[in-house]
């Protein structure tokens, strides 16, 4: 049975951090909510935690409303994105602390902590405060904390994000296998980052400016986006949207013209907007398309180009390392064969 | 070589500055043994070489010769300051929670406004206090008792003990707090197994200025009682007659602020572990 939001609103010092939110999460999967910083994650988390009580709506476990059930009569795990430990305890009466407030007898809280403990891998530090571990490995207790209650619903907010590049990809990992046991829980795990959204997500939720965008299967948001925004969002980097129109079977953009791919050759003449990722976009010399480099970052074995075209900002990503002095004019290639038309409100015409 | 130049200049420092600090309690202990000859002979330290050593100090404490007993007033400022002070502690960490937690509205007042209104207590000169004190005490039947003067220590202390408090709970994070709630405490639960525990540094700090200035006041402690009341500064300068008995004040001294260094070498452990920096990212 799963965990209802009806239209859910919270407004505070005049900035909406939830507008009329809807959704269902269900038992046994794994939510990811993908939004901007300040797109109202946190709150969402909160709210269902019943940390925040929202201005209007109401949330329903198994059909009963759990709105005024108090945060610690919930029974809700969450894992914050500062690493929230009590100092004061050992890792192991870390863990236990919650299984205790619950009533369990010390020994079996004890066993279970060390049990959640063997399986995040900190057999060896449960006498250890939390002080004297690194940040993964505190974020590893906070982990084992909400894991071990075993509760029917578990909150995960940005739970990576204080994390080096390294330590965020090999937590990623665990985290899949860990999430895979849970097949009683609701989980619900947010992100700004689109990679880590749909590796560990059975299903994505966009937000952006406190409301819901779009809900999908992964492969759904991502090759079928709602909107430009969503296209932004779940892309990294984010997907370039060029305003354009079809002109006389053509594709123009700027002065540009383009021929029409044959997925959008069925496209009315308007107005639209048109998406393509930094991947579909190439250095092509006999392209007369082109543009002036203002930014180029290296990324592991790709280079991000930054290049501003007539018709506006462009990011191309492209395989191997190069060094293009800024200002020179890179000439563009188009996958076109790629491109998504979007209308002139943002709304999804065509994918590819 | 560097190191062990800095070495040298440290450790001379520090030598330089107990010597400076630790002087006065040496003078005060030769001089509690001296009579008038030997303070009035110039300076001298070392007993039977250089003068004749002699209990009249202590004596006079304890009902000796143009004394006082000093035992009485010295219960009295231990019953009036450690009963008002574990009472400042108990409730100015609890006021100092509710402040840095929830959020208080008295009319047009909020909890700045409450915060400010503690710490005015302090702001004003003591003898802007001092007659209405004594005008309430007079009317509760209060003056010149352990009771009156226990409840105007608290007027003066909790300030004190919320300014503390206060300071320390805003720096815990809330997360805490709320990580402690969904783990299934109560709002008391979460401020008595989680907060509580993680605050001892400033709780004892806390203690510690609350018994300081207790245990130092003079000016209340001196307009409130007459004779029954009365506490160990007071009972102090009452020593001072036309003569001024230096080996008596000295000795006097030595035990007033013995309690005090005794508390100071029993917390300061404390004070040096337990400390929440670093626990919390």
């Amino acid at each position: 049975m799963p965990l209802h939001l009806e239209n859910l609103s919270l407004t505070r010092n005049g900035v909406r951090y939830l507008d009329r939110v809807d959704a269902t999460f269900r038992r046994g999967r794994l939510t990811t909510v993908i939004g901007r910083t300040l797109a109202g994650k946190t709150t969402l988390l909160r709210t269902l935690a019943g940390l925040q009580a929202p201005d209007s709506g109401d949330l329903k476990l198994d059909g009963v409303s759990i709105a005024s059930v108090p945060v610690w009569k919930r029974d809700v795990a969450m894992v914050y994105q500062q690493f929230i430990n009590y100092p004061h305890l050992s890792v192991l009466e870390n863990v236990a602390f919650p299984l205790l407030r619950r009533g369990l007898k010390a020994p079996e809280a004890q066993s279970r902590a060390e049990a959640t403990l063997a399986k995040v891998g900190l057999s060896g530090f449960a006498a250890r405060r939390p002080s004297q571990l690194s940040g993964g490995q505190q974020q590893r207790v906070a982990l084992a904390r909400a894991l071990a209650r075993e509760a029917p619903i578990l909150l995960l907010d940005e739970p990576l994000v204080n994390l080096d590049y390294k330590l965020r990809e090999q937590l990623r990992e665990e985290f899949r296998g860990l999430f895979a046991e849970e097949t009683k829980a609701i989980v619900v795990y947010t992100t700004t980052e689109p990679a880590e959204a749909m590796m560990l997500g059975d299903e994505i939720v966009v937000m952006h400016e406190g409301r819901i965008l779009q809900v999908g299967t992964p492969v759904d948001v991502f090759e079928r986006p709602a909107s430009t925004a969503v296209a932004e969002i779940v892309n990294d980097p984010p997907m370039n949207i060029l305003p354009g129109a079809v002109v006389d079977g053509r594709i123009a953009l700027g002065s540009y013209r383009l021929a029409l791919p044959a997925h959008l050759s069925r496209l009315a003449a308007a107005d639209y907007r048109f998406g393509l990722r930094a991947t579909d976009l190439h250095v092509d010399p006999a392209s007369e398309i082109a543009g002036s480099l203002v930014f180029a970052e290296i990324s592991g074995s790709e280079t991000f180009l930054h290049v501003e075209t007539a018709f506006g900002p462009l990011a191309l990503q492209i395989e191997g390392i190069h060094d293009i002095a800024l200002g020179t004019q890179v000439p563009i290639g188009f996958s076109t064969e790629r491109l998504f038309a979007f209308a002139a409100d943002g709304a999804l015409v065509v994918a590819p | 070589m560097m190191p062990k130049l800095y070495g040298l200049l440290k450790y001379s420092a520090i030598l330089l500055w107990s010597a400076f600090v630790v002087a006065p309690f040496l003078w005060a202990l030769t001089t509690s043994f001296k009579t008038a000859n030997g303070v009035t002979g110039g300076p001298t330290y070392i007993p039977w070489l250089q003068y004749e050593p002699s209990l009249t100090g202590w004596r006079s404490l304890f009902g000796g010769a143009g004394g006082i007993d000093i035992v009485k007033p010295y219960l009295n400022s231990i019953v009036v300051t450690g009963s008002a002070s574990a009472i400042s502690l108990v409730l100015g960490t609890l006021a100092a929670y509710g402040l840095s937690r929830f959020d208080y509205r008295v009319g047009p007042a909020k909890n700045a406004d409450v915060l400010f209104f503690f710490i005015s207590q302090r702001i004003m000169p003591p003898i802007v206090l001092a007659i209405p004190f004594f005008l309430m005490l007079q009317f509760l039947g209060l003056l010149d008792s352990l009771l009156g003067l226990i409840l105007v220590y608290i007027a003066l202390l909790l300030p004190i003990a919320v300014w503390v408090m206060i300071d320390f709970f805003n720096n815990i994070p809330r997360q805490i707090d709320e990580m402690a709630m969904l783990d299934g405490c109560t709002p008391f639960g979460a401020f008595f197994r989680v907060i509580l525990p993680n605050s001892l540094p400033g709780i004892i700090v806390a203690g510690l200025f609350c018994i300081i200035f207790g245990w130092n006041d003079f000016f209340f402690a001196f307009t409130l009682t007459f004779t029954d009341a009365q506490l160990l500064p007071v009972a102090v300068v009452a020593l001072n007659s036309s003569v001024t008995p230096w080996w008596s004040l000295s000795a006097s001294a030595l035990i007033s602020v013995a309690p005090l260094v005794l508390i100071a070498f029993l917390v300061e452990r404390f004070l040096s572990r337990g400390n929440l920096a670093g626990a919390i990212r």
